[in-house]
């Protein structure tokens, strides 16, 4: 029953195969034997899953099913969940109880989903392989010794070792790809402005974008239409319609241009990983597509005009956690300078903490023209690069990762390493275009990811696109060793 | 870019962060790394390039003011670490 796809369940509990209190109770007892070897939850909501199973099985049976009545999802826990803590992987939010819901927690509940829990994330969402967070690091479930890359580490583990049908992530600056590709998933971050950010703890505001990670393109596309639409709790929401996803998928790609950018292939990529991108290509070639090498020439300024960026609109959106309102307050503080002061550092661990220094660096007086604004002004030649290529091409096509997962504390040493994880992710999200990445092949028996970016509010296409090349091959369908031995 | 401890110190009370003595000079060498890598964007000319701040270039929607948020007071001062008489404590500011 964990193997089956959000559309098999949603066409087994429609028949009547099984109920969603089954579902339910079935990952809620795969979570308990199996999570402790991932750690990619921070909190478990058996009962109240439990009781919404229920509510779901009533509302079928009454004939007033939602598409996603009764699906066990799961939430990274940087969206708020009334009366359910939201920590955001940090000691400063360890006992926050949020007083409101997301827009996406609201949104995917009256799609019908059953939560089973909040997963684990790097702190913040600051990290490319969930060792940062404060409830300890995620395991990969190809192999525990490796990162399951981050920041959704603990929704891309949870969906690979089978403990949900699909999770929610969020990506700043690859945090949905990465970890998809890491652990072998289909993960996509819509258009910025696609999914409402209310609710959504903000790390870097222009940049963040929250998306479904699942088991499948069709999946994919059955949740982000639960997630997407106009909010005007959210002012950056944006009002262009939202399509039907699913009708679109499975038509034919014949003629479709997909862009090679030159840069993506460079030094720094794994040959191992070229080549399984190489074949996804032809395969993709086979089904009708052109393949066109193009040019993205600001690519390699994408790294440092996020790093920038990201850190700049973190420090200002960070300065919330006071001690004053919630969160964190440190023992017996001596005056105020002294709360917030001592709050921040015992609330904050070392990640953040050097986030918002940088951020604090490049925007104080003397820096900002240097730093922020060249930072901004890059960020429009990397837009400008894109509407260039789109200009020519349909969608671009390249790695998702320069890497399979990596053993854990290979990079937390160095900084500059570990954002270099994100080198082929970060450009989209400076754009703010979309984004998928789906599996495209093993190497060493970890999994390679195959990122497929699109146009402005084009995610029907990349869905369709991931969704006809999930037909003709099978990478999205295999899981860890230890999974499928499993009976 | 090489940052002293002097100038962590400085980031420091800007972010209003204790970073304690002990850590000090691997903070400052972490953020040094990280200034270097960003310091390739300083290459580029980029005179005639007007910044973007949003990647839509969308402009901040307007409603009209009017109250639509029922008040949680109750609610919001629930989680506070320390409340009286519906107010946030906080330590003495003034004497």
């Amino acid at each position: 029953m964990h193997r089956l796809t959000i559309a098999r369940i949603v066409e087994g509990l429609g028949k009547g195969d099984f109920s969603s209190m089954e579902i339910t109770r079935h990952y809620l007892d795969r979570i308990a034997k199996l999570d402790p070897n991932y750690t990619s939850f921070i909190t478990v909501t058996a009962e109240q899953a439990m009781r919404q199973a229920q509510a779901a099985d009533q509302r079928r049976k009454q004939g007033d099913a939602p598409p996603l009545c009764g699906v066990p999802i799961a939430h990274k826990d940087i969206f708020c969940t009334q009366g359910t803590r939201t920590s955001c992987g940090s000691r400063m939010l360890d006992n926050f109880i949020p007083p409101y819901s997301a827009t996406v927690v609201e949104n995917m509940a009256a799609a019908g989903c059953v939560s089973l829990g909040k997963t684990n994330m790097d702190e913040f969402a600051m990290g490319s392989s969930n060792e940062t967070s404060f409830y300890g690091a995620v395991h990969n479930p190809w192999d525990t010794g490796r990162v399951p890359g981050g920041s959704s580490g603990g929704s891309a583990a949870a969906v690979a070792a089978q403990l949900c049908a699909a999770a929610t992530g969020t990506d700043t600056g690859g945090s949905i790809r990465q970890p998809a590709s890491l652990c072998g998933i289909t993960g996509l971050k819509p258009t910025y402005g696609r999914v409402s950010r209310y609710g959504m703890i903000a790390f870097a505001s222009s940049l963040d974008q929250a998306g479904p990670m699942a088991r499948s393109a069709e999946d994919a596309a059955l949740l982000l239409q639960a997630m997407a639409g106009h909010d005007p709790r959210d002012s950056t929401s944006s009002e262009v319609a939202v399509p039907d996803y699913s009708a679109g998928l499975g038509q034919d790609i014949d003629g479709l241009r997909i862009g090679l950018p030159r840069q993506y292939f460079q030094q720094g990529l794994d040959p191992a990983i070229a080549d399984i991108i190489q074949r996804a290509l032809i395969e993709l070639q086979r089904l009708g597509a052109v393949l066109v090498d193009i040019d993205l020439p600001h690519s390699s300024l994408s790294v440092p005009a996020y790093y920038v960026i990201a850190p700049a609109e973190a420090s200002a959106n960070l300065s919330r956690f006071d001690g004053v309102r919630y969160g964190h307050r440190c023992e017996t503080p001596v005056d105020l300078n002294d709360m917030y002061c001592r709050s921040r550092a015992e609330g904050f661990g070392d990640e953040v903490k050097r986030r918002i220094l940088v951020g604090a660096y490049v925007l104080s007086a003397g820096y900002y023209d240097a730093y922020y604004r060249q930072a901004q002004k890059i960020r429009r030649l990397i837009k400008n690069d894109f509407l260039t290529a789109f200009g020519q091409v349909d969608v671009i096509a390249g790695p998702t990762a320069p890497g399979t997962a990596f053993a854990m504390g290979a990079k937390s040493a160095d900084p500059v390493q570990m954002y270099l994880e994100d080198i082929y992710t970060i450009a989209t999200n400076l754009a703010g275009l979309p984004g998928i990445s789906i599996p495209a092949g093993l190497s060493n028996d970890l999994p390679v990811g195959l990122q497929i970016i699109g146009n402005y509010f084009d995610e029907a296409r990349l869905l369709n696109v991931a969704h006809r090349f999930q037909q003709t091959t099978d990478w999205h369908q295999q899981g860890p060793a230890t999974l499928t031995e499993e009976v | 870019m090489n940052l002293d401890d002097n100038d962590i110190r400085k980031l420091a009370t800007l972010a209003r962060i204790n970073v304690d003595n002990s850590i000090i000079e691997d903070v400052a060498h972490k953020i040094s790394d990280i200034l270097d890598m960003i310091d390739q964007m300083q290459a580029l000319d980029t005179s005639a390039v007007e910044p973007m701040a949003n990647p839509l270039d969308a402009i901040q929607p307007l409603r009209p003011d009017q109250v639509t948020e029922p008040n949680q007071r109750e609610a919001f001062q629930a989680i506070a670490p320390a409340t009286e008489n519906g107010l946030y404590l906080v330590p003495k500011v003034i004497d």
